[in-house]
């Protein structure tokens, strides 16, 4: 029997995460600045005063040559589903492409459509419908970001469906279900924000480079103005969100909880790793060598941000590989061994029930199937060991965005207190800092999707489908080849963005 | 007819229409092709591109949505022609991420590629898109290389349903002459569309002009490649399912017979090519007729929808299988579940919203025609 190449999938994955990425550089920047923008054309409208015309069109300027590569990165993203995951499309395709065609009929011609009003129609149309336009530009894009995020969030918490062995593949029962589970709700919240938190950073720190310059300083601080304060409001929203999604992730994807913490042996009452370097000889799950060369914890705040309980139990990497827990809704919980060996009888069963004709034995097989259908996915599984994520990318990840995301909204709070005390001007050292933390802030963003992504190995959906059974069967130097020319392609794009955003901000708003 | 089967059918028509939208839209594909000979100068050459530029937007979105419907209501010819079809799928987007940042950056200073660069980007995807699209749109009829197995997700090593028959992976689609055919049609489709397009939208008689001078040529090259596939469509033997046994079988005249018994398909279809035909011979005998693109255009949709309708309506395969012929993909056998056509349906509500805004947006937009005194003058500009 011919068996899917390790290395194809490894190559898909990168092809993958290497689109995301690049779109993610993006994105933030056209969710976060659009609604500073239409804040100030708001201002504009209101007041009628040019000087914010002026500066809405400034910032207008950079969101365009924003958006146009993080359109074109994400039209390859959606496409890949389909290029490099054609066994996903088709076993969870009735459930995940319905978000997709929302998007699109919903939120992509929103976009499209008042995008082109909002570039070109400042003497064709009338202020409030140019206002209006530049809004639903906006709406649009967050539109769109939820019906993505909501297939994401779907594939980390599969819910709403049910497995047709007829079909071979899983069926919508409850769209509220996959539009408004929790997970959903949280992560588009979350991600949103931290688009928002990128946006905000990028005006704040573009405005102080005018100031660092000595140039356009009313509207430099007129902009870190409404940045700064714009980024008050989403770091902590952000951080409210962020916690609702911790919950969420130690509800559903233990495993990527147990990750994010590095925490291999539960317990009850455990810290919250504040800051920690994790032991490199560590590398098997049960080697008993120490996670930690060293770390600072808080006490028992794993704990309540797991269970909300200071003393709850949280499984570690171990003991969800070996079993035997308590699990919250009273169950013991079962060892990977038992789950792969359960994932094969469904397997197996749904194979029963396809060839055999016999009524009884059909239905027999149907009932196994439905017993088992939750493990279905760990039977593809070859070793329990396969079942742990890479454990330093998702916990240094994790702890990037967090520290970074406290110190982004430590930055806003004095930004905005000094701004509006009319201080900020004279901070050189604070306008150096802001200029270099757009970094940090499209750093923060890009740790978070690490976390997310990378946490929940080897999933493509959370004990459904691992991704080794999600692939699309080519050859790997075909995906190979096509990541070098992605990767040429973006990063030649990337730079030239780079530069003509440079250039137009050397040229600035007047 | 019963609800789910309705629903495959509303989805199919929902689909085709898109198709049939984008194909329209290509008249963007079709101005960058001819950037170069219509504009004899940087100012023309600078009209074109904010015709064009202003509406690639909508192109673009139209092709999304193409595929994220694809994707909601047939999702395995999603599944299996874009992880199959590989290299044919990922030409057609690159030329597309080409032209998504081309008429951005093509103005700006420090694009790193210079101004040229990128029209000749905005002229690759003028070219390469419209014959691609049309050759894979041609699949629908010829057939494709693939097998599909549902029994193989079993196969713990090797699950995949779906499999490619060829190593070329959907490039052996530009060998079969009757695919490139309707390529080529499609793509000098979108030349006369885009020519009808710059009459109407660009205040300038030396563009309107050579338009006009360009649209004659691209009509009879035209004319003759979609004559030369449809007449071979009509008289080819098309992919049949038994309505019953649903089992699919070579038909003589299939296409053909779709048109007749599906009189109302047929009626669009004659619609679509005297709107077409009316569009570029009134706008060829009439100096200042410049409306010539909204009939050529409705003709283009009303004609491509008839068309794709008849690839998948009436008990015919829309994806045929030429390793398999049970393999072959049908609205039936392809679909998603009845919960969610059913769903996905209440969603397509909103499409006539959709399309209202869009039509209130572009009107706003094009009320004022592109002239060079808003070249010379616009801050807002590509």
């Amino acid at each position: 029997m011919e068996s899917i190449n390790t290395s194809l999938i490894d190559w898909s994955r990168a092809q993958f995460a290497l689109t995301a990425i690049y779109h993610w550089l993006f994105v933030p920047i056209t969710l976060g600045v659009g609604i500073v923008q239409a804040i100030m054309e708001t201002v504009y409208y209101k007041t009628g005063d040019n000087f914010w015309k002026r500066t809405a069109q400034f910032w207008m300027k950079l969101f365009g040559i924003n958006f146009a590569i993080g359109v074109a990165t994400g039209l390859i993203l959606e496409f890949e589903f389909g290029t490099n995951w054609s066994n996903y499309s088709w076993f969870v395709g009735d459930i995940f492409g319905a978000p997709l065609a929302i998007e699109g009929i919903v939120a992509f011609f929103m976009e499209a459509t008042f995008i082109a009003v909002m570039f070109f129609g400042w003497d064709k149309v009338s202020k409030g419908f140019h206002l209006a336009s530049t809004w639903l530009t906006i709406l649009g894009a967050t539109i769109s970001a939820f019906w993505i995020l909501v297939a994401n969030a779907w594939m980390q918490y599969p819910t709403g469906m049910q497995f047709n062995p007829d079909t071979v593949r899983n069926e919508m029962i409850n769209f509220w279900d996959v539009a408004f589970s929790p997970v959903a709700l949280n992560k588009f919240f979350h991600t949103v924000l931290s688009g928002w938190i990128v946006g905000a950073m990028f005006v704040v720190g573009v405005a102080s480079w005018f100031l660092l310059k000595k140039r356009e300083t009313k509207f430099a601080l007129a902009s870190i103005k409404i940045g700064a304060v714009f980024g008050v409001v989403a770091c902590v929203l952000s951080i409210w969100t962020g916690d609702g999604s911790a919950y969420q992730v130690a509800q559903r994807q233990p495993m990527k909880f147990a990750a994010m913490e590095g925490l291999y042996e539960g317990r009850e009452g455990v810290g919250l790793v504040g800051i920690g370097v994790l032991n490199p000889a560590k590398t098997q799950y049960n080697d008993n060598e120490d996670p930690f060369l060293f770390k600072i914890e808080f006490p028992k705040l794993l704990s309540f941000l797991a269970e909300r309980d200071m003393d709850a139990y949280v499984p570690g990497i171990t003991n969800i590989i070996e079993g035997g827990y308590r699990q919250r809704d009273g169950t013991i919980a079962l060892s990977a061994e038992e789950k792969i060996t359960r994932g094969k009888l469904a397997i197996r069963a749904l194979a029963d029930y396809r060839t055999v004709e016999n009524d009884s034995l059909k239905q027999h097989a149907r009932a196994m199937l439905d017993e088992h259908f939750q493990y279905f996915g760990y039977g593809y599984i070859k070793k329990p060991s396969d079942l742990i994520p890479s454990v330093g990318l998702t916990f240094y990840a994790f702890h990037l965005m967090v520290i970074l995301g406290g110190f982004l909204l430590l930055l806003f709070a004095v930004t905005s207190y000094l701004s509006y005390k009319n201080k900020f001007e004279h901070k050189r050292w604070l306008q150096w800092t802001c200029l270099l933390s757009i970094f940090l802030a499209v750093m923060a963003g890009q740790a978070g999707w690490v976390v997310a992504e990378v946490g929940r190995q080897p999933w493509a959906i959370q004990d459904i489908l691992p991704v080794s059974a999600a692939i699309s069967k080519l050859s790997a130097s075909s995906v190979q080849v096509t990541f070098f020319i992605f990767l040429a392609l973006f990063t030649v794009l990337l730079i030239a963005e780079l530069r003509i955003m440079i250039n137009a901000i050397k040229k600035g708003p007047h | 007819m019963n609800t789910y089967i309705f629903l495959q059918h509303y989805w199919w028509f929902l689909v085709s229409l898109l198709g049939a939208l984008l194909v329209f839209l290509l008249f963007v594909q079709g101005g960058q092709s001819m950037l170069f000979t219509v504009g004899k100068t940087t100012l023309q050459r600078k009209m074109l591109l904010n015709a064009t530029g202003r509406k690639w937007e909508f192109t673009f979105t139209t092709l999304v949505t193409f595929g994220g419907a694809f994707f909601a209501s047939f999702p395995l010819f999603y599944s299996t022609s874009f992880g199959g079809a590989y290299w044919a799928w990922i030409i057609i987007l690159l030329c597309f991420v080409l032209q998504a940042v081309s008429y951005e950056y093509q103005a700006r200073k420090g694009n790193l590629l210079g101004k040229k660069t990128y029209q000749i980007f905005l002229l690759l995807n003028g070219i390469l898109a419209p014959v691609m699209l049309g050759t894979a749109v041609g699949t629908f009829f010829n057939g494709a290389e693939f097998v599909v197995n549902k029994q193989q997700l079993v196969e713990v090593l090797n699950p995949v349903i779906s499999s490619w028959a060829t190593p070329w992976h959907g490039m052996e689609a530009v060998l079969v002459w009757w695919n490139v055919c309707l390529g080529l049609a499609v793509f000098f489709l979108s030349r006369v569309l885009a020519s009808l397009y710059f009459i109407n939208s660009i205040d300038n008689a030396e563009i309107r002009h050579y338009s006009r001078k360009h649209l004659r040529w691209n009509a009879a090259l035209f004319l003759a490649f979609f004559l030369m596939f449809f007449v071979h469509l009509l008289l080819q033997d098309g992919f049949a399912v038994h309505p019953d046994t649903k089992e699919i079988f070579i038909q003589p005249y299939k296409y053909f017979s779709n048109f007749v018994e599906m009189p109302v398909v047929l009626a669009v279809l004659l619609t679509g090519v005297a709107g077409v035909l009316f569009g570029i011979g009134k706008t060829i005998f009439c100096d200042n007729w410049n409306k010539g693109i909204w009939f050529a255009g409705a003709g283009t949709v009303f004609t491509v929808l008839a068309i794709l309708l008849c690839a998948g309506w009436n008990n015919t395969s829309y994806y045929p299988s030429l390793q398999d012929l049970q393999s072959s993909l049908t609205i039936e056998n392809s679909c998603s579940s009845f919960f969610t056509l059913r769903t996905m349906g209440y969603v397509s509500i909103l499409i006539p919203f959709v399309l209202a805004y869009i039509v209130y947006a572009w009107r706003s937009l094009d009320l004022h025609k592109i002239d060079e005194e808003e070249m010379k003058n616009s801050k807002h500009l590509y």
